[in-house]
């Protein structure tokens, strides 16, 4: 990261002069809402045991929609030079006066000043709010992350690995023509890999607000621990098993029900299975959105949306009780209630999904069981292990995709090491299967036998979302296929 | 308006720095994309992009970076960047890189497009959303969803090595989706394709889906399935329309003969490969009416260039061929270190993002059948048609997927409607046991193919028939 690009005000100064264009193009009637974006983002990349892959950008982002004579249209560019700024506002002028009646538009933020962080204590009030932001991941420069990377393929200790290490410096600005004005920054840093055995793969991955908290020794030796165990799997037939899935396959849980389940517009559009209000889960679980941290967690996310709205904590189930989802303005104003700061760039296509999840860890603090050497059991899930009679033991998912978007029947397939338990103890690895699963029902009344007392921050693909997820003990888990079909 | 110079100046500041190869791609592209929901316009949106991406190679270590600055001073500061990013990667090195050969070429290349479809006004895009929607909403879906998108990306490349190439690429596509809300259930309806249809072509190509002439069908036939008995459950006969086949196409073997899966490069996210470069040239893939070709210079589909991203020119190369796996989907480095002597398949979805190994258009070439002819000659059945979901596992062998609409076939003939049809199988066993294969091919677009960290969005295009498999287990539900 450059020195050059951790700057102050910038962002602000450019939404500010996009909406005075916009007033003097077409009027004061008009209403514009400017988001600005630096996003600076470095990854990398190693695979069979090297950096192969090693890229940054750093990319300025004005994004413009306008509202007028009752027709929306919004607009985009890289292009912040002052010609690139009056071609952005002409060009969404244009698109606006062509563009069918909207009837949909909610209106524009007005100003409102931004949440203070639930767990970071230095924030600021209306603007600037850095909410825990560290500045040494924001100038995080290549050799760190080499070292990192570096350090995991040693810990390996000669197995093939392969991963990221990743930073991202994010400073943000929001101005609309009803006056709302505010600006934010953001770092993040994961790092997520591999180490590969005769076949068998193990995983460990991490997010965090500071690239300092990544110990990438410690990942590596976590994800070698776990291919070692993972050879020689056994086949075993399809049917229903009670499992325990670690936090990777928990957050997978996490991701769905997000995009799908707790996502605005999918309930406005009744294709959701969330009703406010219902038990629809088991009374152990607690599932809160949290862009702005908790716990003097260092802040994951910008304190306002793409539509100015600031945000904080939203509780989506509280003890197995459907409680919200997530909005923007148009769904809110659809399903009659107000944003929840969930607006993006897309969420209006797609609809707004939380992006912070964190499934509520367990309080009763339960201590793991002794172990003698280090074996492919996260230490998070160890107690949950311990109590299972007979059951799976499951790394991470992966390739899911939604069957039905109502009930939210999801196949996939397991990745990076299933085990069988017996008696609490690891009896056998198991090779991948294939799954086909409700994800409601399996987190359903009954159905969660424990849950982890540690929640671990993962990684999405994507920057600017991620999880904090623990093991979760489920009674029934439905796997359809094994390696043969 | 050329761009050369500040590509070259970028190329020259990454050798100064240190790079023994450099190369440097300038991209500028307009957008425009559209949504509508029940008749009414839901989002209309037009972006423009511009910036520069350095690729440098110092000893035996890459670096990129890419700025959305086109100064001079700018494109020289990336390419000095790219250099010290490349030093860096140097602290994990890898063996030595090489990069199979590609002559220099200096060329400018367009698609074939009718109707510029910038040109063609948001108005005029609009009603075509409002009416396809209204139709179809008319017809009694719950939901009735529409959208297109334009894509116009102007590029020039240049390289130490002596490329300057110039391309201009305009894409674009449509699509209605109908859904019926059931107890419990929805069913949904998609023309012509589970994301729509897209291709390098113009206007014309929105002109010929008749989205509006197709909705109300569509509509039809997404209720219709809410009372539709369910799939059986089994192993049977499957018979699979030319979109799903596509998109089997495009999953199973498009992504198992990316060479950068084979060798490892992608083991940690997108997957490896159950393909040993040691069979190439040996392997049994499918029956022997499998033949499937790379051809990135198929008019009008989506996966179509002039140059790949590294400059290599498109040409055509057989992947399967009789059944027997003979070729990959290869870039510069990768080609060298699998000992081939054939790169161009190498793309970046954007000037700020790393080039990698990726589909162009991956298809199936005819077999000597029709539809009509493969379902007469199937005593027991089942059709499946349209993409619904998809997946598999990283080596690309276990594979699930969902369609949106089956019917029956018994004693030669289409029977009853089948909801929530699904097949499972194991890509090999799946590929040679295609009996049957349609002449009626459609060279079918997916403009959403995940790939790469950071995530890139690849469009790909795929030629695809419609043809029969056997001993296929059919009706996988939760």
């Amino acid at each position: 990261m450059s020195l050059e690009s951790i700057r102050a005000g910038v962002e602000l100064d450019l939404a500010a002069r996009v909406v005075e264009l916009v007033r003097q193009a077409a009027g004061p009637s008009a209403e514009a809402e400017v988001m600005v974006r630096h996003d600076a983002q470095a990854l990398t990349r190693f695979a069979v045991s090297m950096i192969h892959q090693n890229v940054a950008d750093a990319v300025t982002t004005v994004g413009l929609r306008l509202h007028l004579d009752g027709r929306t249209a919004s607009g985009a560019t890289t292009i912040v030079d002052a010609a690139g700024l009056r071609g952005l506002v002409e060009r969404t002028l244009a698109a606006t006066r062509l563009s069918p009646p909207d009837v949909t538009w909610p209106g524009l933020t007005p100003p409102s000043p931004l949440h203070h962080s639930a767990g970071y204590h230095g924030s600021g009030e209306h603007s600037r709010l850095d909410f825990g932001f560290d500045e040494a991941t924001a100038r995080a420069t290549p050799a760190e992350r080499a070292e990192r990377v570096r350090d995991f393929v040693r810990a390996a200790g000669g197995l093939e690995t392969a991963g990221y290490c990743r930073t991202v410096y994010t400073s943000a600005a929001f101005a609309n023509s009803a006056g709302q004005s505010v600006e934010g920054r953001t770092a993040e840093a994961a790092m997520d890999g591999i180490a590969r055995s005769d076949g068998a793969d193990g995983v460990a991955r991490q997010a965090s607000g500071r690239l300092a908290d990544l110990d990438g020794g410690a990942l590596g030796a976590r994800a070698a621990a776990k291919a070692r165990a993972a050879q020689n799997p056994v086949e075993l037939p399809p049917g229903r098993y009670e499992v325990v899935l670690e936090p990777e396959a928990v957050a997978d849980l996490l991701d769905n029900f997000s995009v799908f389940g707790f996502n605005g517009k999918s309930y406005a559009q009744k294709q959701s299975f969330a009703e406010l209000g219902a038990d629809q889960f088991d009374p152990s679980v607690t599932l809160i959105d949290e862009p702005l941290g908790s716990r003097d967690e260092h802040a994951p996310g910008l304190p306002f949306d793409d539509e100015g709205t600031p945000r904080e904590s939203l509780v989506l189930v509280r003890e197995g009780v459907t409680k919200a989802v997530a909005h923007d303005r148009t769904s809110a104003a659809e399903a009659g209630t107000v944003s929840t700061g969930h607006a993006s760039g897309a969420s209006r296509t797609w609809g707004p999904c939380p992006t912070h999840v964190r499934l509520e860890a367990s309080s009763a603090a339960t201590p793991s069981p002794a172990t003698g050497s280090a074996g492919p059991v996260a230490e998070s899930a160890r107690p949950l292990v311990a109590r299972m009679e007979r059951g799976l033991l499951i790394s991470d998912l992966w390739y899911t995709r939604v069957l039905d978007p109502k009930t939210l029947v999801v196949t996939g397939l397991t990745r990076n090491g299933v085990w069988l338990i017996e008696n609490g103890e690891v009896t056998a690895a198991v090779g991948n299967m294939r799954f086909t699963q409700s994800y409601p029902q399996a987190l359903g009344a009954g159905m969660v036998l424990g849950i982890g007392s540690e929640s671990i921050l993962l990684p999405d693909r994507w920057s600017g979302t991620r999880y904090a997820a623990p093991a979760l003990h489920l009674a029934s888990w439905n796997l359809t296929g094994n390696a043969s079909g | 308006m050329s761009h050369f110079d500040e590509a070259s100046a970028a190329v020259q500041a990454a050798l100064e720095a240190g790079a023994r190869y450099a190369d440097c791609r300038v991209m500028v592209r307009r957008t425009e994309s559209m949504s509508a929901r029940d008749g009414d316009i839901e989002e209309v949106d037009s972006d423009e992009s511009a910036g520069l991406g350095v690729r440098a190679l110092v000893g035996s270590s890459w670096g990129f970076y890419a700025v959305p600055d086109l100064s001079d001073p700018a494109a020289r500061a990336a390419g000095r960047r790219a250099a010290q990013i490349a030093a860096a990667s140097a602290t994990v090195p890898g063996p030595p890189v090489e990069l199979a050969p590609s002559s220099a070429v200096e060329a400018s290349w367009a698609n074939e497009c009718e109707i510029d479809p910038l040109g063609v006004s948001l108005s005029t895009k609009g009603d075509l959303l409002v009416a396809a929607t209204a139709a179809a909403g008319a017809a009694g879906a719950d939901l009735a969803q529409g959208a297109l998108s334009v894509w116009d990306t102007r590029k020039w490349f240049v390289s130490s090595e002596g490329h300057r190439i110039d391309q201009h690429t305009r894409e674009c596509g449509a699509g209605v989706w109908a859904s019926a809300f059931g107890d419990g259930e929805i069913q949904r309806r998609s023309w012509p394709s589970y994301g729509g249809q897209y291709g390098t072509r113009g206007w014309e190509l929105v002109e010929s889906l008749d989205l509006v002439g197709n909705a109300p069908r569509m509509a039809e036939e997404a209720r219709a399935l809410l009372t539709a008995p369910l799939c059986p459950t089994g192993e049977t006969t499957l018979v699979l329309g030319g979109e799903q086949l596509a998109l089997q196409i495009h999953e199973s073997v498009g992504h198992a003969i990316e060479l950068d899966r084979i060798l490892g490069w992608e083991a940690a996210f997108a997957g490896t490969s159950w393909l040993d470069l040691r069979k190439l040239g040996s392997l049994r893939y499918g029956s022997e009416l499998m033949n499937i070709t790379i051809d990135p210079g198929i008019p009008g589909a989506l996966g179509s260039f002039g140059y790949d991203d590294e400059g290599t020119p498109a040409a055509r190369r057989d992947a399967v061929r009789d059944g027997i796996w003979v070729g990959v989907l290869a870039g510069r480095d990768s080609a060298a270190v699998a000992g081939l002597d054939y790169a161009g398949s190498v793309r970046s979805d954007g000037w700020a993002r790393l080039p990698m190994v990726r589909m162009t258009n991956v298809g199936l070439e005819p077999g000597p059948h029709t539809l009509d002819e493969i379902i007469a000659a199937t005593d027991d059945g089942v059709f499946m048609d349209v993409n619904r979901s998809w997946s598999i596992d990283d080596r690309r062998l276990n594979f699930q997927f969902g369609c949106e609409i089956g019917y029956e076939i018994k004693n030669g003939k289409l029977g009853r409607m089948l909801r929530n049809p699904t097949y499972t199988g194991i890509g090999p066993k799946f590929w040679q046991s295609m009996d049957m294969l349609s002449s009626e091919t459609v060279a079918w677009g997916t403009p959403n193919c995940g790939k790469g960290q950071p995530g890139q969005v690849g469009h790909t295009g795929h030629p695809a028939a419609p043809a029969r498999f056997t001993d296929v287990r059919v009706g996988v539900r939760g």
